[in-house]
């Protein structure tokens, strides 16, 4: 019985879900169109009223009759017209992907894309039925707004080791590839138009080759949407997804190549020559604006240690001005992007707050989210609104010669390629990597940009249905053939410490070993590349005593901060985290003489501290002025479930303490609120800044309590003594606790970064 | 592995090329490069490792050439240090960098890894026991650090701790307080590195190809 009904309730509410979803779409669209109308027709009257009150002081002398009542309430759309409509257009894109994760199975039979381009050719099918002009995906809007976030997130987050070892390969791909579709489509398809009958004569080999151009490129956005949602192994998904990023370069000269050609008439040697140079100046040059900015990002992260709070504006502004820049000499915006951000991370983390960095890593995402949801309702919508013209030939013979291409072009490329490699492309690989091959709004915006013409329409028409072959088609059964061929799914295991330790140890090795061979080959290359960071560069890119610090030690570090705040948000949501072994360090080493707590560096210390700190602490604090600048520590206010989150807080500063070395030699007398906390349920409150009185101690149990935090023994033997005789058992855990966690509280801190 | 080609004048290789997998080619441009790191004497000592330049700036360069001296390392099942090695031995040492062939069937790449993890093993097991103690664990990751200045020193013995707090979760799950993990045996080894690819990562490409470019 009690079964039953929540799984009717949720039936019934996913239904009323999708009802609901389905008026305010339709709400939203009416008003959209509905004010659009209202502007556009009436702004006559509108306006009227606004000059009648406003000549009105001026003839009021005049006429005194003509005395309107004061308006109380107004109506002016045309002021917030153009952010209101963008507002809600954002909105509605989000309202319909949070409306597809409600619904239950749809996500999982469906890709994302899918159901949004849907949703996009509903919206523009109701507009266009109402009459009103469908806003069409316009090719500044996409290319400066839309795709930079996108690419930016990608980029910053791209997996640099599988990236480098894969270069090769992906190069290959990217660049032989594209040029082997490009030529491939474009020559066969001047062969289509050719054959009588298809009426398709006036095209002309340079328009073809153009066109080839367009439509070859594998496209980063619909590869992300894709491959996000199956989970495959890291090489296929870097291999494709690689490719899609550095064909941008290919692109971009071949289309402006072919665009100025169509217009000229005729190629000569010298031009496909110049088309060479081009594309390595292209790409070149993207990547070395891209890497200036990075280290201009970089440095500048250096010094932001008193300015937390706008360290990922810094990020995200610099890698908007390397794809900007190198917009303007059209260079590859793309190459430059991911290069900035490639450069920029390694040195930005090792600078910035944890706070910033998680901004830096929830804006991204939010914004390449959104953008990428508008992407491809804009696409639905420009489907249904733009002209088309429809030629089954045409379009029937691009989409074969795609995939065929792409096909071909994969085997071959892999049977030269896997003569190069270590680990060889299987079958299976290769069936992957070219069923990938998806196309999207890069090529529909290319499309756009094109002179208007007839063919442009065709040609529009044709690369909006392989989009949507790839994306629907493709989309849909690539998850199916992935579990059908038992591909490799992504290691979902964290990294752990042994294997960072063996990582670093391997590559000592096999550097080693190929100095033993006499063999100047990849690992050496890598080492040499690696002491050149280390001597020079990170000096002067990190601050502070971070710049020395070898990557296992930052490694160990990042480690334990993610195990410090793992336990502290588990013990925040109430729940204890799940599985943790009994092992602890007295099995490995018997001794029965106390270890010395190594130590870690300060300022790490202080970054747990804080973080520990903000999140058990509950003492009842002054609360100090808003200030946009700070950012507070919100006091935890729960009187409720106090004792519950006490014994919680035990079990969790037991195991922290097994996992948390902090130790405390320092003496540190602050003069600043502390609490101490007893296993007994008992809290006392010490307020050192009104005591030389020594022993004050409040039994207070009203608020919340908070984190133990006794000084080092030596400075209060008597009080901690007489505490530690109530509970010899607990002895050992408060020894360990006092070593972990002596603070200076929270007043002097300017903020909790 | 490539065909047998009968090259004229060199049965020996014909042998090697038996015991180690490598293809003719490559075993003689290993010869010569043995032959020019001991100055064309018969044996490789310690010292023509050590006066191999590159390798000074490697922080765990003691344990490279300690590898080539451990009997362990030479196929023959054999146990204990030797002061010299020959063409044979050295060639044997190198085989374990050699890269998979690709149709290997699920068991044979099973046998790769096995034989490269215990290379490595064998790298940390200085004492030669069949487990990685505390005390040899620490000396790795310590000898990883050392090269890098103004280190604490306890820094290091956390991290392997740490380590060694992991290897022991992993394998044994549950354990009593006063139960002592003696080390890490290289089941637990095996298992501990389980998801790390080892039989693709630890190549050397140099091997793949034909290449005669020796530098220095």
């Amino acid at each position: 019985m009690a079964e039953l009904r929540p799984a009717r309730f949720r039936r019934s509410c996913s239904l009323t879900l999708t009802g609901f979803m389905c008026v305010l779409l339709l709400v939203l669209v009416s008003v959209v169109s509905a004010s659009r109308e209202v502007v556009s027709g009436n702004n006559e009257t509108w306006r009227d009223p606004d000059r009648e009150t406003q000549e009105d002081p001026h003839h009021q002398t005049n006429s005194t009759a003509h005395k309107k009542a004061f308006p109380v309430l107004s109506f002016n759309y045309d002021y917030v017209r153009k952010p209101f409509e963008i507002s809600l257009w954002i909105l509605l894109a989000l309202l319909m992907k949070l409306g597809f994760h409600i619904i239950p199975n749809v996500s999982n039979i469906v890709p994302e894309s899918c159901l949004l381009i849907g949703v996009g050719l509903l919206v523009g099918g109701v507009i266009k039925a109402i009459g009103e002009e469908a806003p069409v995906l316009d090719t500044k809007l996409f290319f400066l707004y839309l795709l930079p976030p996108i690419i930016l997130d990608a980029g910053y987050f791209l997996p640099i080791r599988d990236f480098m070892e894969n270069m090769g390969t992906i190069l290959v791909f990217a660049v032989v590839g594209t040029l082997w579709n490009v030529f491939f489509i474009g020559g066969m398809i001047y062969g289509v138009c050719q054959i009588e009958g298809a009426e398709l004569g006036s095209v002309d080999l340079l328009s073809c080759l153009l066109f080839g151009s367009i439509i070859s490129a594998v496209d980063p956005v619909a590869v992300l949407a894709v491959f996000e949602e199956i989970h495959i192994n890291e090489l296929l998904h870097i291999l494709v997804f690689g490719e899609s990023l550095l064909n941008d370069a290919v692109t971009v000269v071949l289309y402006h190549l072919f665009e100025e050609f169509s217009h000229a008439g005729t190629v000569t040697v010298v031009d496909a020559l110049l088309g060479v140079v081009c594309f390595f100046v292209v790409s070149l040059g993207g990547v070395m604006v891209g890497v200036i900015y990075g280290i201009l990002g970089a440095f500048t992260s250096r010094f932001t240690s008193h300015t937390r709070v706008i360290e990922p504006l810094f990020v995200f502004l610099y890698s908007y001005m390397a794809y900007l820049s190198a917009e303007v000499f059209h260079l590859s915006g793309i190459m430059s992007l991911i290069a900035c951000g490639v450069m920029m991370r390694p040195y930005v983390e090792a600078n910035i707050s944890h706070k910033s960095y998680t901004t830096i890593k929830y804006f991204l995402k939010m914004w390449s989210s959104v953008s990428e949801t508008l992407i491809f309702i804009f696409l639905g919508v420009s489907t249904v609104a733009g002209p088309h013209a429809w030629n089954w030939t045409f379009v029937i013979f691009t989409v074969v010669l795609c995939l065929v291409s792409r096909v071909l072009g994969v085997i071959g490329l892999t049977y030269i390629i896997n003569k190069f490699r270590i680990v060889k492309l299987t079958k299976k690989d290769q069936f992957i990597v070219a069923y990938g091959g998806l196309r999207g709004a890069i090529a529909f915006s290319l499309g756009f940009l094109l002179t208007n013409s007839e063919m442009k329409n065709m040609f529009l028409t044709a690369i909006i249905t392989v989009i949507f072959f790839t994306v629907f088609v493709q989309g849909m059964t690539i998850r199916p053939l992935v579990e059908l061929l038992a591909v490799k799914k992504k290691k979902e295991s964290k990294r752990s410490i042994n294997e960072e330790i063996h990582t670093q140890f391997l590559d000592h090795l096999l550097t080693g070993i190929e100095d033993i061979c006499g063999h100047y080959g990849h690992y050496h290359w890598k080492d040499k590349l690696n002491r050149f960071n280390k001597t020079y560069v990170k000096r002067w890119l990190i601050a502070g005593e971070r710049s020395t610090e070898p990557q296992l030690i930052s490694f160990y570090n990042k480690m334990e901060m993610k195990q410090a705040m793992m336990l502290v948000e588990s013990g925040n949501t109430g729940k204890l985290p799940a599985i943790m072994s009994s092992v602890s360090m007295q099995n490995i080493q018997p001794s029965a003489k106390r270890r010395a707590i190594p130590s870690i560096s300060k300022s790490r210390e202080q970054e747990i501290r804080k973080i520990l700190r903000g999140n058990l602490q509950q003492t009842r604090q002054r609360l100090r002025s808003y200030s946009r600048h700070d950012l507070m520590i919100d006091p935890f206010e729960d009187n409720v479930s106090e004792i519950r989150l006490r014994k919680q807080r035990v079990e969790m500063e037991r195991r922290m303490s097994h996992y948390l070395t902090v130790p405390a030699n320092r003496q540190e007398t602050p003069p600043v609120r502390k609490v101490c906390f007893e296993p007994e349920h008992q809290v006392y409150t010490y307020d050192d800044s009104e005591s030389p009185r020594g022993q004050r101690a409040l039994p207070d149990p009203s608020p919340p309590d908070a984190l133990s935090l006794l000084n080092e023994p030596s400075q209060r033997p008597n009080q901690s003594r007489e505490r530690r005789a109530k509970v010899p058992e607990e002895e050992q855990d408060q020894l360990i606790l006092s070593r972990c966690f002596s603070d200076p509280g929270p007043n002097k801190e300017e903020d909790l970064s | 592995m490539g065909a047998l080609q009968s090259l004229p004048g060199n049965p020996e290789y014909l042998d090697l090329a038996e015991k180690t997998g490598f293809s003719f080619e490559q075993i003689k441009i290993l010869h010569k490069r043995f032959k020019q790191l001991s100055h064309n004497e018969e044996a490789l000592q310690r010292d023509h490792f050590n006066a191999i330049p590159d390798l000074a700036c490697n922080p765990i360069r003691s344990q490279i050439i300690e590898a080539f001296f451990d009997r362990r390392n030479f196929r023959q099942n054999g146990e204990g240090i030797v002061e010299e090695i020959r063409f044979e031995e050295f060639l044997l040492v190198m085989s374990h960098f050699r890269p998979p062939s690709l149709h290997k069937i699920e068991e044979q790449r099973d046998s790769v890894r096995r034989e490269k993890l215990k290379f490595i093993f064998n790298m940390h097991d200085t004492d030669n026991d069949g487990t990685i103690t505390l005390e040899e664990y620490r000396h790795v990751v310590e000898e990883l650090l050392s090269l890098s200045e103004g280190l604490e020193k306890d820094t290091a013995k956390s991290i392997a701790d740490a380590a060694m707090l992991e290897v022991a979760s992993i394998s044994m799950g549950h354990m009593e307080p006063d139960e002592f993990y003696e080390g890490i045996t290289f089941e637990h080894f095996l298992k501990l590195l389980n998801g790390f690819e080892i039989e693709s990562r630890m190549n050397i490409r140099f091997l793949n190809m034909d290449t005669t470019t020796l530098c220095k």
